[in-house]
């Protein structure tokens, strides 16, 4: 955040000022989407969700992670409930989870993710986050990946997020003894892919 | 002075709804009021010129105060404060004798608080654009910290990893630049306090290359000089950051990000860390100093002169609107100058080290007298007088210019060196022709240049810095695209 502004910027946002803020979820959140919604012909929904800073982490092969903020413009809960691209055989959506001990895992989010009305959801390494699995391809720093998700309603949401490295989060998803949430979701149990 | 089209200003896309509607903007609107208040609230108290450049600067009138923007008086961008300096003095010499006494500061804070003025908008939110016609971090005022890198593509590198490579760059530096974390950023909270941080992107002749892009002849080491004394591991590359910003937790965090990024395409070759004046502490627009003490920069071109434009953007070709960088690590030995008494020194200089005059002038922007003799008989700025050589005053091929933008280090000496210093410049010099501005300057002070006595280039490289780019583009879109 910067106090330099621009005209009609500053303008507009002097208009903003007297509208709720809202809560934010994600530390870097504040860039341009490259890939925000605009479902199509879908309906009135379409542009219910965006989403801001998309991307993905690099992998060779496998499954991997897609992150980012989405946000829910309307004053409806907006209910995720699929993705889909055509880098990866499969999707899910992912939710981690603490079990007694402490330990946190990942699963598959059975009912999807909820983004609350006017609010966002935060796509994270180490929580919630979009699963893509069998992967057509290695998917490598600089390329893009689109990714579709989908909506309780029928609309679809494309976007286009960009691959990364990434190393971080490691301690949600190493250690070969407690891959617990990887091999619940049938057999994909390496952890390489996060 | 410095009228420099990339001063710190807004960020790039005023109009993207997506900032608009973006909450964190939503969610900080008393800097906007804050601004706002400050700004006429300080107005009636401003002198003209001061409120004139105010009302022209409205759009973005914390630039105005916060940057290196090179106004004539940083006080007047301070509004409230001015006033209130004014008003003290008026009250009495009491005050001033009190100013005098408790300290400038305190009395600053002491005076300004009832005023009702507020602090001076904060430098470290101070933003550069990263798009643009060329890129930022040549014509924008020098910040005080820099890092310089040097990669080295990996072996087998294809036009397609040089380009998912620079995206990835390109991305991070526009949101680094304006404050924002990086995609991925781990630490996203050392992004927001830019600073004017400005990321530089430069290519070697390799990187191009695997671009499968015609490589200018230009795009070369430098030829040989007889004073280098080069070191390989301080020498070329195939890719260049130039990062540098008013606060070094900013650059250190940019250039941690950038290398997390660059690493799945290149290996560091070397690093530069320097420094330059830092902000606040002379007043903008001063000509550095380096650690020789000499007043280093006088005859830049400024920026926003039609000179600045002729002089360092290369004006067709697929760089068009690029540079040329020269970036030489020039040893000092402060030692042996230590033993030079100071007419030496101005001899070997030709300037005066004061003031920065020439020796037959007396302010710093004068201009030499070449002809002028001194009282015995010789010319008084001497044949072999560094600015004398760089000028060329006496060779058939003289009066090149050059954007120097140089940089100090002063490094840790380890113990049992038996030394006390390691230091010099990381002399650093924008050109649009490399062959017809930089090299034949250099020749002449290889050939003949007092200053060679104490100095020493032990790194050197030449790097091609594409023009900028618009958002949407890779930086260097235009030359390899």
């Amino acid at each position: 955040m910067t106090r330099t502004t621009a005209p009609t910027r500053r303008a507009a946002l002097l208009g903003l000022v007297s509208l709720p803020v809202l809560p934010l979820l994600a530390a870097c959140d504040g860039g341009t989407a490259s890939g925000a919604s605009d479902g199509g012909s879908s309906g009135a929904t379409a542009s219910a969700l965006s989403v801001t800073d998309p991307w993905a982490k690099a992998a060779e092969s496998d499954m991997t992670g897609v992150f980012g903020v989405l946000k829910n413009t309307t004053d409806k809960d907006v209910h995720v409930t699929g993705a889909k691209s055509p880098a990866a055989g499969m999707c899910e959506l992912h939710e981690t989870i603490t079990d007694s001990t402490g330990a946190s895992s990942m699963q598959k989010a059975e009912n999807g993710f909820v983004v609350p009305a006017g609010g966002e959801f935060a796509l994270e390494p180490g929580a919630n986050h979009i699963m893509l699995m069998q992967l057509t391809g290695p998917l490598k720093p600089g390329d893009e990946v689109e990714v579709t998700l989908e909506l309780e309603d029928g609309t679809t949401i494309p976007f286009t997020a960009a691959v990364k490295e990434f190393t971080g989060a490691k301690e949600n998803y190493g250690g070969a003894s407690d891959g617990g949430g990887m091999e619940d979701m049938g057999g994909m149990g390496s952890d390489g892919g996060h | 002075m410095q009228d420099d089209p990339r001063q710190p200003t807004a960020p790039q896309d005023p109009a993207d709804p997506q900032h608009l509607g973006d909450p964190r903007d939503a969610a900080d609107p008393q800097h906007v009021t804050e601004s706002a208040d400050r700004r006429s609230a300080a107005q009636p108290d401003e002198r003209q010129d001061a409120a004139a450049s105010a009302a022209s600067a409205a759009s973005a009138a914390p630039q105005s105060a916060a940057g290196p923007d090179g106004q004539q008086d940083p006080a007047a961008s301070r509004p409230g404060r001015r006033g209130v300096l004014i008003g003290g003095a008026a009250a009495g010499g009491a005050v001033l004798g009190a100013a005098a006494l408790a300290g400038a500061d305190a009395v600053r804070d002491r005076v300004g608080a009832p005023s009702g003025g507020e602090a001076a908008p904060l430098m470290g939110a101070t933003t550069i654009p990263f798009h643009g016609e060329h890129q930022a971090g040549i014509e924008t005022p020098p910040a005080a910290h820099a890092t310089f890198v040097s990669l080295d593509l990996r072996p087998g590198a294809v036009r397609d990893d040089v380009i998912r490579m620079l995206r990835i760059l390109t991305d991070d530096a526009a949101r680094l630049t304006a404050g924002r974390g990086a995609l991925a950023d781990t630490e996203p909270e050392l992004a927001e306090v830019p600073a004017s941080l400005t990321i530089t992107v430069g290519f070697g002749p390799a990187l191009v290359r695997a671009a499968e892009r015609e490589v200018p002849t230009w795009l070369a080491p430098l030829p040989a000089f007889g004073i280098d004394r080069l070191e390989p591991t301080l020498c070329d590359g195939d890719l260049l950051l130039q990062v540098s910003a008013g606060e070094p937790h900013t650059v250190a965090h940019a250039v941690r990000m950038l290398l997390k990024d660059l690493r799945a395409f290149a290996d560091l070759r070397w690093t530069q860390q320097g420094f330059h004046q830092a902000h606040g502490s002379v007043k903008p627009g001063t000509t550095m100093r380096n650690l020789f003490g000499q007043v280093d920069g006088t005859v830049n071109p400024q920026p926003g002169e039609e000179s600045f434009r002729h002089t360092v953007w290369i004006p067709d070709g697929p760089w068009a609107g690029g540079t040329s960088m020269v970036l030489r690590r020039i040893a000092m030995d402060l030692d042996t100058w230590d033993e030079l008494d100071r007419p030496g020194r101005e001899l070997a200089i030709g300037r005066r080290l004061d003031t920065g005059a020439p020796l037959t002038g007396t302010a710093e922007h004068d201009e030499p007298d070449f002809d002028k003799l001194g009282p015995n008989g010789f010319a008084a700025i001497p044949e072999f007088s560094h600015m004398r050589r760089a000028r060329g005053v006496d060779s058939p091929n003289g009066g090149q210019t050059i954007l120097r933008r140089p940089y100090s280090y002063d490094e840790p000496v380890g113990a049992g060196a038996g030394a006390i210093s390691s230091s010099g410049l990381i002399f650093v010099a924008f050109q649009a022709s490399v062959l017809e501005q930089f090299v034949p300057m250099q020749r002449r002070l290889d050939e003949l240049d007092l200053l060679n006595t104490w100095t020493t280039p032990i790194g050197s490289a030449v790097f091609g810095i594409p023009p900028g780019c618009a958002e949407g583009e890779f930086v260097g879109e235009a030359v390899l695209g």
